[in-house]
């Protein structure tokens, strides 16, 4: 019965290196040299581990069969040897240094991110990822997609067996070049995160206040999706990867028609739109940027996020301001919106809050006066020293970016 | 267990509640001890039922993220300091007098104290589940900033955190100063039994990890509330220092956790192979080096947040070079049960499972311990499969081997053999099946702590959730085994098992309330283990 079981047990360590590698069950050989020097890396240790698993676990099964007792042997009452001791402690430290030497040089090779063409800062914010591409004064942010948003709220009624990128699919994708040495710096606005996308070998820490950097050269047109990888609350699951591979000519073309939608994006404090207008496009943000933590009820999570039905912010019109402001400086856990969204976007979403789940105010809020409010002082710190000035931080930020 | 109340008419000893709370008894607060591991081992339990219940398939059909994250920590906190510690602490309260021939622990009134600190810091952490804003929501690890965004919760998850920091540094300073003073003549250090050995060791590592332990959530707690920013970058902080800190007690916590398992191995392998521990004084010294080699480790568990290449590379090799005392003792075990005349009853059973399935857990161990691939593996299922293969069907299998081999001595009565093969079969399929599969989910990219997950990865989390849910269940079997032998069954001999040696076996079963009261007369045969 145990040897079986050790068949069992070798079967299942065999089997992702050989016929199951299609299945999802072995780590990817990815796009990219270092990935796939580091599959191949991981590759070698799980053949090291399995021989010497097999080789260990064979001599104590064959040792189980035959020196039982019920097979009338006596027990040997040998208790000691050096010999054996030196040899089994050298064997094993001969073998790590085996595996250390490449380990090495492969490390070695991944820090260096000298002569990098492409440079992309990804910063994790709860729960999105912003990309600044430094060269060319481009950032996009990049959010779980609606379909997994609707599909993930507890019991949606949806089976999510039906979208193939469940939970791995964002609204903006960010694109880069193939055979083009990238570098990607992670940082965060927040919490820790980390960025993780398999195909290119490496997962790396976004930390607030760290710029960690890493390279990549991607050697093939394609998509290639990841997500977060560290605990970063609520919302950890939720702020998926995607990266977009194309030809250096597609990149560039769409770098210039990027670059032409943040422009007007930027200038939006003209627009007057209608209520109607201002709801629907309310509602997309709302969706978009709101939901994970106000969800669709906007009824928040008790203790956790903050209801926005019937909450004096969203209804008295004293706190117009007030509300306009949250969504640009933030508040507590709320990160700050006024970099990512502009001037409409938040009016139309002030207007959606003003008038849904029963705040019916009737208030109209036009991207003039988001305009105005992101010069006025912040309401929200007034008062508190310390929060003012990590706050004034925050605005000259926001301010040296736009 | 409480038959031994029954037993022993010579022994004179405080009656029904006042006995439990007042006693400095080491067999009393030993059974203590175990009782209330078994209790937070099914806490803990529970909450992994709800982890495996909502990872069952993709879509959110139970849980909140919040309260998910939360049951992900409070497991992790459970199990580590309220199931496997408390078991491994009532072990040795139990165990370390019989076997090196001590009437008791040396501090009783502290040994009290240590316990009894127990049940009110699982209070106060277990009550944060019912607060709003819910229980401790960022993972074991309590990494700022993310662990300041706790609500009410925070407090006492640092003030339980303090508490059973205590506790176990009491626990600690009690097991050293019994194994230093009270040893029976011609007990020598170099024959002491390797269960002493690893406990002694383990001590000091709990008494250098812990401290550090407390001054890092004492930091988070005036970052939080007293305007300091240790951990803040925007205040002149730095978030990775706490890592820092943590793992400098996290990764001797590990072995914290693994070396009295080795210990119970190498108690019961010898026992059942009817032959002495293979390399003894080689097991004493890779012990202790496992031990020193565990606080040159700990930013392994780190490789991804932006360290120096040089210290990358230290800590790789130094990861790797406690593969090999670690091999040493599993070769000793091996060459232990060779030429040996093995039987194979539950305890044993249950140590070869340890041998074998702590090993896979070593492998996957070494093969995190290579940076470039860590880049990869780094907090995904891998990882978790990683430390439930050294955690549960290590820590725990040892655990589960000890109590088995004890049983006897404590209750007096032989346990259901049929019944505890049983539990062992199914418990040994059960985990394999729960947590083989997570190897394969952390390889095809599914990371650590997300209540749902993409498609490609419903499969496998099926069958792990329907391998813990039997897990589970068995366990339940455990309890009804370890009741029936309390209260009845074939009554046991002092030397419950043909081949085991040591002192323990030469008092009666049940072991009397007092036992040791003059030390004993120890022949060299006692000790030829």
């Amino acid at each position: 019965m145990k040897s079986s079981f050790h068949k069992i047990i070798l079967a299942l360590l065999l089997t992702p290196l050989t016929a199951l590698a299609d299945w999802g069950l072995n780590m990817t050989q990815g796009v990219t040299p270092i990935s796939k020097e580091i599959y191949s890396m991981h590759m070698t240790s799980l053949w090291v581990v399995t021989v010497i698993g097999i080789v260990v676990f064979s001599i104590m099964f064959w040792s189980i069969f035959h020196h039982r007792k019920s097979k009338g042997v006596k027990p040997a009452q040998f208790s000691h040897s050096t010999t054996v001791e030196i040899i089994w402690t050298i064997i094993p430290l001969a073998i790590i240094i085996a595996l250390a030497i490449p380990a090495t040089k492969l490390l070695i090779k991944m820090d260096d991110t000298s002569e990098a063409k492409i440079t992309v800062k990804a910063t994790g914010i709860q729960w999105k990822w912003k990309y600044d591409y430094l060269d060319e004064d481009l950032t996009i942010y990049s959010v779980l997609d609606d379909n997994s948003a609707e599909v993930s709220q507890r019991n949606s009624g949806i089976d999510p067996m039906q979208s193939e990128n469940y939970l791995r699919d964002v609204d903006e994708a960010i694109v880069l070049p193939i055979n083009t040495k990238i570098r990607i710096l992670t940082t965060a606005a927040d919490v820790i995160h980390a960025w993780w996308v398999p195909d290119l070998g490496w997962k790396r820490d976004a930390i607030p206040g760290f710029i960690n950097d890493n390279w990549a050269i991607i050697e093939k047109v394609g998509v290639y999706r990841g997500q977060c990888a560290e605990i970063c609350g609520a919302g950890h699951g939720y702020m998926p990867i995607v990266v977009k591979a194309v030809t250096m000519d597609d990149y560039t073309a769409w770098v210039s028609e990027k670059k032409i939608e943040q422009e007007a994006k930027r200038n939006t404090k003209d627009m007057v739109l209608t209520m109607a207008e201002l709801m629907t496009k309310g509602e997309g943000v709302y969706k978009a940027q709101c939901i994970a933590c106000h969800q669709a009820t906007g009824e928040g999570i008790k203790g956790v996020f903050p209801s926005i039905a019937g909450s004096s912010v969203a209804i008295e019109s004293d706190n117009r301001l007030r509300h306009v402001q949250q969504i640009i400086y933030g508040k507590g856990l709320m990160p700050a919106f006024g970099e990512q969204l502009s001037d409409v976007d938040i009016a139309s979403v002030v207007t959606f809050t003003r008038n849904s789940w029963g705040n019916n105010t009737g208030d109209i809020v036009q991207a003039k006066e988001v305009s105005e409010a992101r010069s006025k002082p912040n309401v929200i710190t007034a008062g508190d020293s310390k929060k003012e000035k990590i706050a004034k931080g925050k605005t000259d930020e926001i301010a040296q970016a736009r | 267990m409480s038959s031994i109340a029954h037993d022993d008419h010579h022994d004179h000893k405080p009656t029904g509640l006042k006995r439990w709370f007042f006693s400095t008894n080491h067999k009393d607060i030993g059974t203590l001890y175990l009782i209330f591991a078994l209790t937070m081992f099914f806490v803990g339990g529970s909450m992994a039922m709800i982890i495996r219940a909502e990872l069952f398939q993709p879509g959110l059909q139970f849980v909140d993220p919040q309260f998910y994250n939360s049951m992900v920590t409070v497991h992790a906190l459970i199990m580590i300091f309220g199931a496997v510690m408390p078991a491994g602490v009532g072990l040795a309260n139990w165990m370390i007098p019989l076997m090196i021939g001590a009437p008791d622990m040396a501090l009783p009134r502290m040994n009290n104290m240590s316990f009894w600190i127990l049940p009110f810091a699982f209070a106060l952490l277990l009550s944060t589940l019912f607060m709003e804003g819910g229980g401790p929501a960022g993972g074991w690890t309590m990494y700022p900033p993310l662990v300041l965004q706790t609500g009410n919760a925070f407090p006492f998850l640092i003030f339980a955190i303090h508490f059973l920091g205590v506790s176990s540094i009491m626990g600690a300073i009690n097991i050293i100063a019994t194994v230093f003073n009270m040893r029976a003549p011609g007990m020598t250090l170099m024959k002491m039994p390797l269960f002493v050995w690893t406990w002694v060791i383990t001590s000091f590592l709990l008494i250098a990890a812990l401290p550090v332990l407390a001054g890092g959530v004492t930091m988070l707690l005036t970052d939080k509330y007293f305007g300091t920013s240790f951990f803040d970058a925007a205040g002149g902080g730095d978030p990775v220092l706490f890592q820092h800190i943590f793992w400098f007690f996290g990764h001797p916590e590990v072995y914290i956790l693994a070396l009295p398992a080795f210990g119970i191995v190498s108690q019961v392998i010898p026992a059942f192979a009817r032959k002495p521990l293979f390399g003894y004084a080689s097991m004493v010294y890779a012990t202790a080096s496992i031990a020193i080699l565990s606080f040159f480790v700990w930013a392994h568990h780190m490789f991804t947040v932006g360290l120096p290449i040089k210290g990358e590379l230290f800590f790789m090799y130094a990861t790797m070079l406690i593969a090999v005392p670690t091999g040493v003792k599993v070769f000793n075990w091996v060459a232990t049960m060779w030429k040996g005349a093995m039987t194979f009853e539950t305890p044993m059973l249950f140590s070869i499972a340890f041998v074998i399935l702590f090993t896979i857990g070593g492998f996957s161990g070494l093969m995190l311990g290579i940076t470039p691939v860590d880049f990869q593996y780094h907090d995904t299922y891998f990882v978790v499969a990683h430390f439930h293969y050294v955690l549960l069907t290590g820590a725990v299998f040892a655990l589960m081997s000890a109590v088995y081999y004890w049983l006897p001595k404590w209750t007096g009565y032989m346990y259901d053999e049929r019944l505890g093969k049983i539990h062992f079969w199914l418990s040994l399929i059960s985990s394999n099946v729960l947590f083989f599969p997570q190897h394969f989910l952390g390889l095809a990219g599914m990371p650590r702590r997300i209540p749902d997950y993409n498609i490609q990865f419903a499969d496998f989390n099926a069958i792990s959730s329907v391998g813990g849910f039997a897990y589970g269940l068995t366990q339940l079997l455990f309890v009804y085994i370890v009741i029936k032998c309390a209260l009845g069954g074939k009554k046991a001999k002092p030397r419950v098992w043909e081949g085991a040696k040591g002192l323990e076996w030469i008092v009666p079963s049940p072991a009397p309330f007092h036992t040791f009261e003059t030390p004993p007369k120890i022949t060299k045969e006692m000790l030829d283990y």
